[in-house]
């Protein structure tokens, strides 16, 4: 269990300086963005609860904003994403549970379910962000269509880092 | 009491939830007021140097950009000075016996930390604070154009509102006819800012030049935002619909200078007395 907490905590960091050294200035198309930091939420380990997700998500979001100069936005999208995710979790339980210990993987759970699970959090965190960001419905379609194309690109880039990074074993 | 205490601790999660979410709205509403201070944005000290870690490299490639719009920069300064000082000799101006009015505005050079240009509301970090000089509510320029003005300061860095900020309005003026209006960014192309304001019975045409008119007093007069890219009438509306193209390519903005206005509270005390007086 503390070991668990530090590679959480070492990962944090790693998730936060990816964003904003490498993801903050990869945008394709101008329209295009990755949030890559929303799969540290995803993939937290199933037991951690709800009150806990609420806080990680609180510092992660504030964290971000610090460096994009967007105090407050992308924390009330990554609190309300961590408050919905443990929901989404109990909905989506697969036959005969979730293995004790272990995070809501890719390779724990298969790609099928690993979609079903991340594609209405993550559109959920970018439909808040991106409005929020455009304070207001004036852009609806344009704005949707950031949405969409970087919810794509988000999911693409988490598909990938969890084929590519070999599964840890249980910690 | 007791019933209640075990209420709020059976719904816990519920309630950190609301109040994380209002401390975040509260935040945003806060960072959405213009010029106030605040600690937590990328004027601190520690986000800044990891953003200017990032910059720095980013910069590394667009160097050979970067020297000659300063060198280009500098022939024009180098022309300017040389015209300035022959009128200097030639006639006498009056404005210039005044050393307050000679040196009303002060440039202060910086080098840009952090800079977007996707978002609806962009911010530039740069490298310059209070301890150089920096006080929120001052023009930042580049040696293409108007860039922005000064949100928040820390002791090293400051965040400057960009022009592409779909709240940030500067006064403008199209050159060649005199007409006056504002141009603010609708938020989609970061090529184009819209200029709005422009009275039915103006004749703005595609190609003219459009400069800040110096009337709210954080600007200097005269500096270039950018050329009419396209200018339309509706049938019934008041203004003009006129796109104009950006002078400063704002994604590949490296070093701005801001403009102190030394003037400024001179300026502002007399307006806000004469406007007291109407009412």
């Amino acid at each position: 269990m503390i070991r668990s907490g530090v590679v959480h905590i070492v990962l944090f960091f790693v998730y936060v300086l990816v964003q904003v050294i490498l993801l903050k200035n990869l945008v394709l198309f101008d329209f295009a963005f990755c949030f890559l930091y929303v799969a540290f939420i995803l993939l937290l380990p199933f037991e951690l609860s709800t009150t806990l997700t609420l806080l990680v998500g609180f510092l992660l979001g504030f964290t971000i904003d610090i460096f994009y100069s967007s105090l407050g936005i992308h924390a009330f999208a990554t609190v309300l994403m961590s408050y919905l995710r443990n929901y989404w979790l109990s909905v989506i339980t697969p036959q005969g549970g979730y293995d004790v210990g272990n995070s809501p993987t890719m390779a724990a759970n298969g790609v099928q379910w690993f979609l079903v699970y991340a594609i209405p959090l993550v559109f959920i965190h970018h439909f808040v962000l991106f409005f929020l960001e455009a304070s207001g419905f004036d852009m609806f379609w344009f704005t949707l269509l950031k949405i969409i194309s970087s919810l794509l690109f988000t999911l693409t880039v988490i598909v990938f880092l969890q084929l590519l990074v070999p599964q840890r074993r249980k910690i | 009491m007791e019933r209640l205490l075990k209420f709020i601790y059976e719904y816990r999660a519920f309630f950190t939830f609301l109040f994380l979410e209002l401390t975040c709205a509260w935040l945003i509403i806060e960072n959405n007021r213009f010029q106030s201070s605040t600690y937590f944005n990328s004027s601190n000290r520690m986000a800044a140097s990891v953003l200017g870690f990032s910059q720095g490299v980013r910069e590394y490639f667009s160097l050979r950009t970067i020297n000659r719009d300063l060198a280009e920069e500098n022939a024009i300064l180098r022309t300017a000075l040389e015209q300035r000082n022959q009128r200097i000799f030639a006639d006498q101006i009056p404005e210039l016996k005044d050393p307050l009015i000679r040196n009303r505005f002060e440039y202060i050079d910086a080098k840009v930390v952090s800079n977007s240009t996707q978002f609806y509301k962009n911010y530039i970090t740069v490298d310059k604070g209070e301890l150089d000089g920096i006080k929120p509510g001052m023009a930042a320029i580049s040696p293409l154009g108007a860039v922005g003005k000064v949100k928040s300061v820390s002791d090293h860095f400051s965040v400057l509102i960009s022009l592409l900020h779909t709240d940030q309005m500067v006064s403008c003026i199209v050159k060649q006819k005199d007409y006056f209006g504002t141009a603010q960014w609708d938020g989609a192309d970061m090529r184009f800012t819209n200029l709005r304001y422009i009275p039915r019975h103006a004749n703005p045409s595609v190609g003219d030049t459009v400069v800040t008119s110096g009337y709210n007093s954080i600007f200097p007069k005269g500096v270039l935002v950018g050329v009419i890219h396209s200018a339309t009438l509706n049938e019934e509306s008041p203004f003009w619909n006129i796109q104009v193209a950006l002078a400063q390519d704002f994604s590949k903005l490296s070093f701005v200078e801001l403009v102190k206005s030394n003037l400024k509270s001179e300026r502002d005390s007399l307006e806000r007395v004469t406007i007291s007086e109407i009412r």
